[in-house]
């Protein structure tokens, strides 16, 4: 589905020698790898492999014990998550992280806060600046429900919907925050067939539209195949093979992490 | 049948956006306000039963009001925020020590008397500052835990008011009496005027909450209280989010506070703002319904009228009990009331009161 880019963009992200331990648990060993500006970049690898923790690091709530991560141009060695968001890395979660008693659509707005500028005394008023501003944001959350399809759950308290939609809820609200780079954590985990191509088709047309990078983490191999430009395979907290799709396929690395070497 | 929204249609999202989105529900509060503002006052005037004793308006309609401030700012904290605190009662004894004391004047700080609306916001603003203070430790410890520590701060400030006689202004009794209440040249003394003057508290101080509840501020509460992991990631201080809540929550029961000792109680000890108002507050917000205004003024009326009215019942049928089983009978079915409504409905009356509305859209149909 999708062409390899010709010139390959600057990274936008880049990780130098990531290692992160808990006690004597390595997660993440040496791990390298950039995300270029405009791709979509997917981590895979069999469960335990670090995956989870590398998203972690990259948006501040681990601290990896070594390496660099480069962000925009800015080196650190480790930002505070609430940091993360406002250099505009946004994130969905593997087990669905929604605000259960709010709506669908306050919780698309929650994406919104860091934008919204207006102080406690006009909000309190709610009245003139506060209120125009409350509806601009209003209007570019509509945008993203009607995008996500979601428009007859806009007042629903997402705790009551079911899984697939919350996932589209969870990625609405990582939308509304205009990333530039946005994390997705296993997005099609349990989903059925159709939802999969839903989600594929929100996923590329985010990509493709808005021109967002995109780092996801994927079990389905097939979704991982046909939208990613470049995969990054982890095993045991290590990188084994990195490369477009069809390198990585053929990878006799990836091939023995997934299916075991014989003995 | 009446309660239908067919036909109306929004056309902004400022109209979608509004308080009372339904027609029929801005009616019935237009008409709730007038009666509250114009019908009580002109019904007390003209001697029309039941506002023509003082008893109704002074026992039970304004300490009903005042809690049900409090109650409203208990809310923002445990309902919006999610951060228990059994600290209530001591802001509210801040809010009505301090305006006592901006009140009185304090020469120490070379402070003249202040007028009485001045002292009761700065009242709420100490609280407010407690509050903040006092709200530190969220920021470590969560549940159960903060409202041990802000336990701490209830125990604290009993200890300080009844202790520290600065605060009363060395009054021999410990006890101390409001000054006369005036605003903008204008007396509060009667029952009628009290009531309006505690109304239109209420009112403002509602409408406030509710603003900031359902906008920027309330949102990121609600994400701090349901999921803070996940609002930290959006970009969302856990610091700025909860101590701000600590803030507006302790200025609202900080002049719910001033206003219970100045207009409902008129002299007061530190014994009426202790642990048992703390969680006075607490189930009227339970009760009434966590994360809703609304909910507050539902919880406060539980709490408040139906002690009172299981109280006057068996003398209204005619049935003759003696006081104390009367008093034993009313701990009883009030007990267990609460323990049935809890079962039955653990998001509280206002989730009744939804519940209602949806019904009352398709009666009497079927569908």
């Amino acid at each position: 589905m999708s062409e390899p880019k010709s010139a390959p963009a600057e990274a936008l992200l880049s990780l130098e020698n990531i290692s992160l331990s808990f006690g004597g648990l390595k997660a993440v060993s040496d791990v390298s790898f950039d995300i270029r500006k405009g791709e979509i970049r997917a981590i895979i690898g069999p469960n335990g492999a670090g995956k989870t923790s590398m998203l972690n690091c990259i948006n501040g709530f681990y601290h990896p014990q070594q390496g660099r991560i480069t962000f925009k141009g800015r080196t650190r060695k480790s930002m505070r998550p609430h940091e993360a968001a406002r250099g505009g890395i946004a994130r969905t979660f593997q087990n669905v992280a929604l605000f259960k008693g709010m709506t669908t659509l306050d919780n698309i707005m929650t994406g919104r806060a860091l934008r919204m500028k207006r102080g406690v005394l006009w909000q309190l008023l709610r009245a003139g600046p506060a209120l125009r501003e409350e509806i601009e944001h209003r209007r570019f959350c509509e945008e993203i429900i009607d995008f996500l399809e979601i428009e007859h759950i806009r007042k629903t308290p997402v705790g009551k919907l079911p899984y697939g939609l919350q996932k589209r809820v969870e990625l609405g609200r990582a939308l509304a925050m205009e990333p530039d780079l946005l994390l997705l954590d296993e997005p099609m985990a349990g989903m059925n067939l159709e939802e999969k191509q839903d989600m594929s088709r929100f996923i590329l047309d985010v990509n493709r539209r808005d021109g967002t990078t995109i780092a996801l983490i994927e079990h389905d191999m097939g979704v991982v195949m046909d939208i990613s430009d470049r995969v990054v395979v982890l095993e045991y907290g290590r990188k084994i093979a990195d490369g477009v799709p069809a390198d990585v396929q053929g990878n006799q690395k990836v091939i023995d992490a997934y299916l075991g070497v014989p003995r | 049948m009446f309660y239908r929204e067919a036909g109306q249609f929004k056309t902004s999202y400022a109209a979608d956006m509004a308080i009372f989105p339904i027609r029929q529900d801005r009616i019935a509060m237009l008409l709730l306000l007038a009666f509250a503002f114009a019908g009580v006052p002109l019904l007390a005037a003209f001697h029309v039963p039941p506002f023509n004793s003082e008893y109704l308006l002074r026992a039970i309609i304004l300490p009903f009001l005042i809690l049900s401030l409090a109650a409203i700012g208990v809310n923002v904290l445990i309902g919006y925020c999610g951060q228990v605190s059994l600290g209530s009662g001591a802001f509210m004894a801040i809010g009505a020590y301090s305006a006592y004391k901006f009140n009185t004047g304090i020469p120490g700080l070379w402070l003249p008397p202040l007028p009485t609306l001045a002292s009761i916001l700065l009242g709420g603003l100490m609280a407010s500052i407690a509050g903040i203070v006092f709200g530190i430790p969220s920021l470590r410890i969560k549940g159960l835990y903060l409202s041990v520590a802000t336990l701490a701060a209830q125990f604290f400030f009993d200890w300080l008011f009844l202790r520290v006689k600065w605060f009363t202004n060395y009054a021999p009794s410990g006890s101390v009496s409001a000054p006369e209440l005036s605003f903008f040249g204008l007396t509060v003394a009667s029952p009628v005027e009290k009531y309006l003057l505690a109304l239109t508290f209420v009112c403002v101080f509602a409408l406030g909450a509710k603003n900031l509840a359902r906008g920027n501020l309330g949102r990121q509460w609600m994400a701090i209280r349901d999921m803070d992991i996940a609002a930290e990631l959006i970009g969302i201080r856990p610091l700025a989010a909860k101590l701000s809540a600590f803030a507006v929550s302790s200025f609202i029961i900080g002049v719910a506070g001033a206003l219970w000792a100045f207009v409902y109680l008129g002299s007061w000890e530190p014994l009426a703002f202790n642990i048992d108002r703390s969680l006075q507050l607490l189930f009227m917000v339970i009760i009434g319904g966590l994360g809703t205004i609304l909910g507050s003024f539902l919880g406060a009326a539980f709490i408040l009228l139906l002690p009172i009215a299981l109280s006057q019942l068996p003398a209204a049928v005619g049935l003759k009990i003696s006081t104390a089983t009367i008093t034993h009978l009313e701990f009883i079915i009030f007990g267990s009331l609460i323990c049935f409504l809890l079962i039955k409905e653990p998001l509280g009356f206002a989730r009744l009161w939804q519940i209602g509305k949806e019904k009352l859209r398709l009666w009497p149909f079927p569908y």
